[in-house]
């Protein structure tokens, strides 16, 4: 199937200039960024498989000795195209703090403690239905220099391939109902609300497991629409 | 019945973009954690045919200032033009480096092929690039044309670009036989960015 990728929906990424988040300051491109046409060189992209990845990569409660400190939960969601067709086999990358809000990092100074059963990245194929699953525990809120009181709401990094070089994304998926969503500036870059609202999970009785660990759902939307829709069928 | 969702429905409509952050190199360049990577700046394996290059240079930001923190990912054709994607012959075309304490982003690989553009016209030789740092909400996509290809002088993408900026997206052989290509976020000899 050959897809096409429409401009006009892109328009929801937030501004690189955007100027609460003090690091866009001298990282923001000045210029007019100049359009370019769609060619194999875009259209195409890297294609991972089985051989990249294994069944542990997904649970990262279970690379160490013991059991990571937290509250373990699981992450599940479907990848998508925009016409909202499963995109199978393709890559998700995540990773994050640990449940005191910090990263294994070298550079991450925050003084909270890290944790010898965690280290926070993962990686996981679409199934044939798009679907993937993490399990991993809750990351902690962190402070940062932003500002006076800087803090970002609980956030787990997504990165993801889709079918081409114009589908790749990276993302942070965020949790239902946190109060620091509205001062944080990287998720405020985002300026539309419905935009937002899509990066964070819901909670998913479904998904949660009894006894073990509750369950977040993380659906993402990559660029790219079929070129030939077939026609809506029609009930006479 | 059909099983597809109505087009325009809100499960239908693109995930937002956000930072990289500062915080990715155990996931997404784990060498120095032990970690296994994905891809590397050694983008072609030994038998895979075509010419040896290395294409290196610094990350800066509008300051002048290295960027230490950014992600560098590589996206290219085989000397023939053709894109393999799935690595058979020890070649997928695709790369990915974080930059170093000194901003430095260095690649091995082989020269790609022209190739044909949207409008059936030529594109001379080129590496597509996307640029990830703490500060980038939105990733960042420029391209890398070689000096020494006659065939930048019919480029549709380089002719889109107005003349006195196109040196910004054309790496230049030193003597030592390495293509470099500084790229600069912001201000003067900004980079080429492109929406795609
Ligand atoms: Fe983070």
């Amino acid at each position: 199937m050959s897809l096409i990728y429409p401009r006009e929906s892109a328009a929801i990424h937030p501004a690189n200039a955007s100027p609460e988040y003090k690091s866009t300051l001298k990282r923001a491109p000045s210029q007019p960024l100049v359009m370019l046409p769609h060619s194999l060189s875009e259209t195409t992209g890297p294609v991972f498989g089985h051989a990249d990845v294994s069944e542990l990569d997904s649970d990262l409660t279970r690379r160490h000795e013991g059991e990571p400190i937290g509250e373990r939960i699981i992450v599940t969601g479907r990848v998508l195209d925009e016409d909202g067709r499963p995109v199978p086999k393709t890559l998700v990358e995540i990773w994050q703090a640990n449940s005191t809000g910090r990263y294994v990092h070298v550079r991450d100074q925050h003084p909270a403690p890290l944790d010898p059963n965690f280290t926070g990245a993962g990686r996981a194929l679409t199934d044939s239905d798009g679907r993937y699953r993490f399990v991993t525990i809750k990351p902690g809120a962190y402070p940062w220099g932003n500002h006076h009181n800087a803090w970002r709401p609980a956030h787990i990094h997504f990165s993801l391939f889709g079918p081409s070089f114009l589908s790749r994304v990276i993302t942070q998926m965020y949790f239902p109902g946190d109060p620091l969503f509205r001062y944080d500036p990287i998720f405020q870059s985002i300026t539309d609300e419905n935009a937002r609202a899509r990066l964070v999970s819901r909670f998913d009785i479904e998904a949660t497991e009894p006894q073990w660990a509750l369950a977040y759902q993380f659906d993402i939307v990559l660029r790219g629409r079929n070129a030939t829709p077939t026609e809506e069928p029609h009930e006479h | 019945m059909s099983t597809d969702r109505p087009s325009g429905s809100e499960e239908a409509r693109l995930t937002p973009s956000q930072t990289i952050g500062p915080f990715f190199a155990y996931a997404l360049t784990p060498r120095a954690y032990g970690g296994a990577e994905l891809a590397t700046g050694a983008m072609a394996g030994d038998g895979v045919p075509g010419e040896r290059i290395r294409v290196a240079g610094v990350v800066l930001d509008g300051d002048g200032a290295v960027v230490t923190d950014a992600m560098l990912e590589f996206w290219q054709a085989d000397a023939q033009g053709r894109f393999h994607a799935t690595g058979n012959a020890g070649f997928t075309g695709f790369g990915r480096v974080e930059t170093t304490t000194e901003g430095g982003y260095s690649i091995e690989t082989i020269r790609p092929g022209a190739l044909p553009g949207s409008d059936g016209a030529m594109q001379a030789p080129h590496l597509t690039v996307s640029v990830f740092a703490r500060g980038v909400l939105t990733r960042l996509m420029t391209r890398i044309y070689f000096s020494d290809e006659p065939a930048n002088q019919t480029d549709p993408v380089l002719a889109l670009v107005p003349a006195e900026r196109r040196d910004t997206l054309i790496a230049r052989r030193g003597e030592d036989g390495v293509f470099r290509l500084d790229i600069r976020l912001q201000g003067a000899g900004e980079t080429v960015f492109f929406e795609a």
